[in-house]
């Protein structure tokens, strides 16, 4: 039976309600108001964790979003488990599981635990130095390292629970529910100012809270009863908003902040039902004021990672907050006042302490006073030279300090101590303020960085502003306060104050021991167990900028960013190296601060919301009729309609089959469309295609081709002339929204002359194209009015007419070589315009057929694809579309690109077609091509562009570009694939029907 | 995240905006006047200074506007905006 690890004097833990909560497999209970942590220590429990590297055992050493130990997997749900959890954060709730991390088998005994053996040969660098070679064998060791290292285990399924976003606007941001958060906030609030106060915690109220100690009276009060009161008369302020749980993961530029706020992670399993478990906060405020606090240092010294020795205010805080024990002997040991308010408040307790160790000579503060009365033992000019106990410290050995502080002299004094509260002094937390772009200052009396220069309408104030006694934080805040806000008063002027710590400490990164350094484990990021020695050894080996030194050493690289020991990293740099810390540079604290789920970020933007997408109006109609389909930009575009279990190959040739054969009909409706009007628009056209547009009659139909001004093939599709100033230009899919941008951009920016406007009109209108030598019998049962004859209606030409009531415009325009018409309606009519094609066709077979089709009926004309033929590197001469060249035209956009010495190379790559010498092969798209076969190294002419069967052909097509293709028309080339070589022909691009007579068939 | 001030439109967050790289850079009149060399650099360089820079940003998911802004690249902060065809207040 574990003994009573209780004080009964807390006011934040409900005692009566019990909660029942699994640890590694095992029952334990706590009490509501418990972190996993203080519910741990309360059961005895310290050991909680091995190392990453060394796997030593590791207890829990804060009460705080800081711990670097206490790390520890939430739920064994396949869906909803999360790793990387500090245990200091987590609260209890009935049903809670958590297990230790980084261990295998288990906490207790863990295998891993002999690289804590074999140390000496796992120095800083020792993954870069030892995997390095051969490279072959990286695969390898990256198994093994990642095996062994084991942060954690992710979900298996997908995450079940429901996460949300929301944007937030406030006058003032007060980040932080300590005593200068509230001084602010309440401030705020009350000059009108709509004001937001977010602290990660349960509670607001920081540490003065449960501040408890005549030491430290405001009005006096004792400092937690007068902060009561001034929480109290805050939550009646009508422009607060107080969120608690939640924390600011990052500050950007511009007052813009992300801050995760934790709805039900506290709550148990049936609690949190259907509620959304977090949601990220997307906040804008005119003002933000920092009130972040600082995170207490520990002290660097040999084996000072055991469980058992945590920071001091941690002690504190269990005792205060969450009345639990963590330890019977207790010993502080520390460089500054704060530890003797930690060992007060445990004294009068109740609860013994054997001795703080001081490396001061002496102090004279009211605080130590009370603590020499309280009869504690205090060894002035003493250090911790050791710790003893493997899973939990069970005795410290400690020396004297020599007058420079730099070695210890006497003999080793034996203390018994079961926890160990140290106190390096404090650390304000400037991450968020240094995200924000802010730019920090050394401040050399207690060598700490603060907050200098702001880069937006902010302000740090209390302990992250370098103000750590309660007296100076309340005068500073205030007047702060009145500058930023611009106010007259504050609440907070005249208060009286009782402070009886003083701000003297003695500053030394790494304290030394009576061993030599060699022989020692100061830890520093306690979570990828660097060690002092390592950064020394990183120093000697030539590292010198604190970036390369963290990477080498992995210093700060953990989950926790390195929060307690960054600062000592710095420090023991800038001893060893003779730079002053100021001049040394901080590395930076990169967002999150504290890890984020994926959930949160991606809020509700899973399954279908994941990526916006884009359906036809004829859309229905494929589902029904089982259409396969494939992305095109944000476009679901039918791909092939299989029937009776056929493969795709099989569809695709009985679709481009039917279509040349008697009739096919596509979905054309994604071609992005621009409605051009206005008296200069031929001009324009001419500007922006490279053949020439002023001759085109209204109701014809011409192909232009869109270069970028680097010369290269940036868009394709037809443009038609409707009337004498309205035109509408098709792009390719995927270009639309681009070529729209690019057009205004010229417009806007070039030409803003021309007396031309565009709009978007790519889905006013739906468009069926049916094509195939039946096509015209289709288009005249569905169209009777109209006349079809080749006079009256030739290719490239365009008509409007109806279709029963529904206005629509045709285009005779072709894009697979075949009589073609391209039908446009108004999109709410696409369905039935599809339908009725559809029914007009029945008796000539209309098939109707999808992208993959279309792409292979193209080929076959050798018509090129945008994107797919091409890859912003071709110019139309490389496609060897000359004819689309106006060389009459002054200019137009790339003109004067095709005419650089890079672009008028002979040996560019050009399209080319390519024939299999075995008609039945068909290459692989991508597939690189040689002319030599036994070169070393191998030239690469090109690759395989288009490839498909030609079921019209009955045989093998393909498009490729190649170095020089355009001379080399008959030449042999080969394919080396991974097995075989396939032996091909240069041929032309045109495959079938070079006359173009199907078109008018 | 900026918030952009739209001369059109009034201030807006950034994720509206498409920057359009540095302002100012006329597209020659006679471009087939030019030597390889002055289209090169009419095609190609530009400055990306650390520092106070030209920019033209075009309010895509609003009034598909283009303008003007002079930026502070060190620390994002916008001096400027100005509509297209104003000339830069600044040479
Ligand atoms: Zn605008």
């Amino acid at each position: 039976m574990p003994k009573n690890l209780r004080v009964k004097s807390s006011n934040f833990i409900d005692e009566t309600t019990r909660v029942s909560f699994k640890f590694n497999g095992k029952n334990y209970h706590g009490f509501k108001g418990d972190t996993l942590a203080s519910a741990l220590l309360a059961n005895g429990i310290h050991l909680v964790g091995r190392s990453f590297k060394y796997h030593r055992p590791r207890g829990i050493m804060t009460a705080g979003s800081e711990e670097p130990n206490a790390i520890v997997q939430v739920g064994n749900d396949k869906a909803i488990t999360e790793p990387n959890v500090r245990a200091t954060e987590v609260e209890i709730y009935n049903g809670l599981e958590a297990t230790s991390q980084n261990c295998w088998p288990s906490v207790n005994f863990d295998i891993g635990g002999i690289n804590n053996l074999l140390s000496p040969f796992l120095p800083a660098g020792f993954y870069y130095k030892t995997f390095m070679w051969p490279a072959s064998f990286w695969e390898k060791y990256e198994y093994l390292i990642r095996h062994s290292a084991g942060l954690g285990k992710s979900p298996t399924k997908p995450d079940t629970d429901i996460y949300d976003h929301k944007y937030v606007h406030c006058d003032v941001l007060v980040i932080g529910g300590g005593i200068s958060g509230i001084m602010a906030a309440k401030t705020a609030a009350q000059n009108n100012l709509k004001t937001l106060l977010l602290d990660e915690k349960t509670e607001i109220g920081g540490t003065t809270i449960y501040q408890n100690s005549d030491n430290f009276k405001i009005e006096n009060k004792v400092s937690s009863e007068w902060l009561t009161n001034e929480i109290s008369s805050l939550k009646k302020l009508d422009n607060l908003e107080i969120k608690t749980r939640t924390s600011v993961a990052a500050y950007h530029g511009y007052n813009f902040l992300l801050a995760r706020e934790n709805l039900t992670d506290h709550l148990s399993a049936s609690e949190k039902k259907n509620k959304v478990r977090q949601r990220l906060l997307k906040i804008r405020a005119m003002k933000v004021i920092v009130a972040t606090g600082s995170l207490e240092r520990p002290l660097i010294f040999n084996n000072n990672d055991r469980p058992g020795i945590m920071l001091s205010s941690a002690v504190k805080k269990y005792v205060d907050y969450y009345g639990v024990i963590c330890g019977e002997k207790n010993v502080f040991f520390t460089n500054n006042d704060s530890a003797y308010e930690s060992a007060i408040s445990l004294s009068k307790k109740g609860i013994k302490v054997n001795a703080i160790v001081d490396i001061r000579e002496k102090s004279e503060s009211l605080i130590i006073k009370e603590a020499e009365n309280l009869d504690i033992k205090i060894y002035w000019s003493h250090t911790v030279v050791d710790t003893h106990g493997y899973k939990k410290l069970k005795q410290i050995s400690i020396m004297k300090l020599s007058e420079d502080a730099q070695s210890v002299i006497g003999s080793r004094i034996n203390v018994d101590c079961d926890c160990l509260g140290v106190a390096g002094g404090w650390t304000p937390a400037v991450h968020l303020f240094t995200q924000s772009g802010g730019k920090l200052k050394f401040r050399d009396v207690d060598q700490v960085f603060v907050p200098n220069k702001y880069p937006s309408k902010q302000i740090s104030i209390g302990s992250c502003d370098g103000d750590f006694e309660l007296d100076k934080i309340i005068k500073n805040s205030s007047s702060s306060l009145k500058d930023f806000l611009e106010i007259d008063k504050t609440d907070y002027e005249n208060l009286s104050v009782v402070n009886s710590k003083e701000a003297n400490k003695k500053n030394i990164w790494l304290l030394p021991s009576d061993k030599v350094i060699g022989k020692t484990k100061p830890f520093v990021d306690y979570q990828n167990d660097a060690t002092a020695k390592d950064i020394k050894l990183a120093l000697r080996e030539g590292f010198r900028s604190i970036e390369h030194v963290k990477r080498y050493t992995t210093t700060g690289m953990g989950t926790d960013q390195g929060k307690l020991g960054n600062m000592h990293a710095l420090g023991i740099i800038a001893d060893t190296t003779g730079v002053k810390m100021g001049e040394l540079g901080t590395t930076t604290f990169r967002p999150p601060y504290t890890p984020l789920t994926f959930g949160t970020i991606v809020g509700r933007n899973v399954g279908e919301y994941f990526d916006i997408f884009r359906r036809t109006p004829m859309n229905d109609w494929h589902i029904e009729n089982k259409a396969k389909f494939e992305n095109v930009g944000q476009w679901k575009r039918a791909w092939y309609y299989p029937q009776n279990n056929e493969s795709m190959h099989e569809a695709v040739q009985r679709e481009s089959l039917a279509a040349r054969a008697s009739a096919g009909i596509l979905d054309a409706s994604t071609l992005g469309k621009i409605d051009i009007q206005g008296s200069d628009t031929s001009e324009f056209l001419n500007r922006v295609y490279t053949n020439a547009w002023s001759k085109l009659e209204i109701g014809k139909c011409r192909y232009g081709l869109m270069l970028n001004e680097d010369g290269m093939v940036y868009d394709d599709g037809v443009t038609t002339r409707i009337s004498e100033n309205h035109y509408i230009m098709t792009t390719t899919t995927g270009g639309a929204a681009n070529v729209m941008g690019k057009l205004e951009d010229y417009l806007q920016t070039e030409w803003p002359e021309l007396d031309v406007y565009l709009t978007s009109v790519t889905d006013h209108f739906a468009t069926a194209s049916v094509c195939g030598s039946n096509s015209k019998k289709i288009l005249n049962k569905l169209i009777p009015d109209l006349n079809l004859s080749d006079e009256n209606f030739p290719h490239m030409s365009f008509k409007e007419a109806q279709i029963g009531k529904i206005k629509c415009r045709v285009m005779r325009i072709s894009f697979t070589g075949e009589l073609s018409y391209e039908i446009n309606v108004q999109a709410n009519y696409g369905k039935s315009l599809w339908e009725q094609c559809m029914e007009a066709g029945k008796e000539f077979n209309i098939t109707p057929y999808g992208t993959e089709t279309m792409h292979l009926l193209r080929a076959e004309k050798g018509f090129i694809i945008v994107g797919q033929d091409t890859d912003g590197t071709m110019t139309p001469i490389d496609l060897q579309m000359d004819w689309i060249v106006s060389k009459k035209k002054y200019d137009f956009i790339g003109k004067r690109s095709l005419y650089r010495s890079d672009t008028m190379r002979e040996d560019r790559k050009h399209l080319v077609g390519l024939a299999t010498d075995d008609p039945k092969e068909v290459l692989e798209e991508g597939a690189q091509i040689v002319s030599e076969l036994n070169q070393s190294p191998v030239q690469m002419l090109g690759h395989v562009t288009s490839s498909y069967f030609s079921p019209n052909l009955n045989k093998s097509i393909a498009l490729a570009v190649v170095r020089g293709g355009k001379s080399m028309l008959g030449k042999k080339l080969f394919i080396p694939m991974e097995s075989r070589t396939i032996n091909v022909t240069v041929t032309d691009s045109v495959f079938l029907d070079k006359e173009n007579e199907r078109l008018n068939a | 995240m900026f918030i952009i001030n739209c001369p059109f439109c009034g201030e807006r967050d950034q994720s509206e905006f498409k920057a359009g790289g540095e302002a100012h850079i006329e597209r020659p009149k006679q471009p087939t006047e030019l030597n390889d060399e002055e289209w090169a650099e009419y095609l190609f360089m530009r400055k990306n200074i650390k520092g106070i820079q030209f920019e033209r940003w075009n309010h895509a998911h609003g009034c598909r506007k283009w303008f003007n802004m002079l930026r502070d690249t060190s620390n994002d902060e916008i001096k400027l905006i100005y509509k297209m065809g104003e000339k830069s207040p600044i040479e």
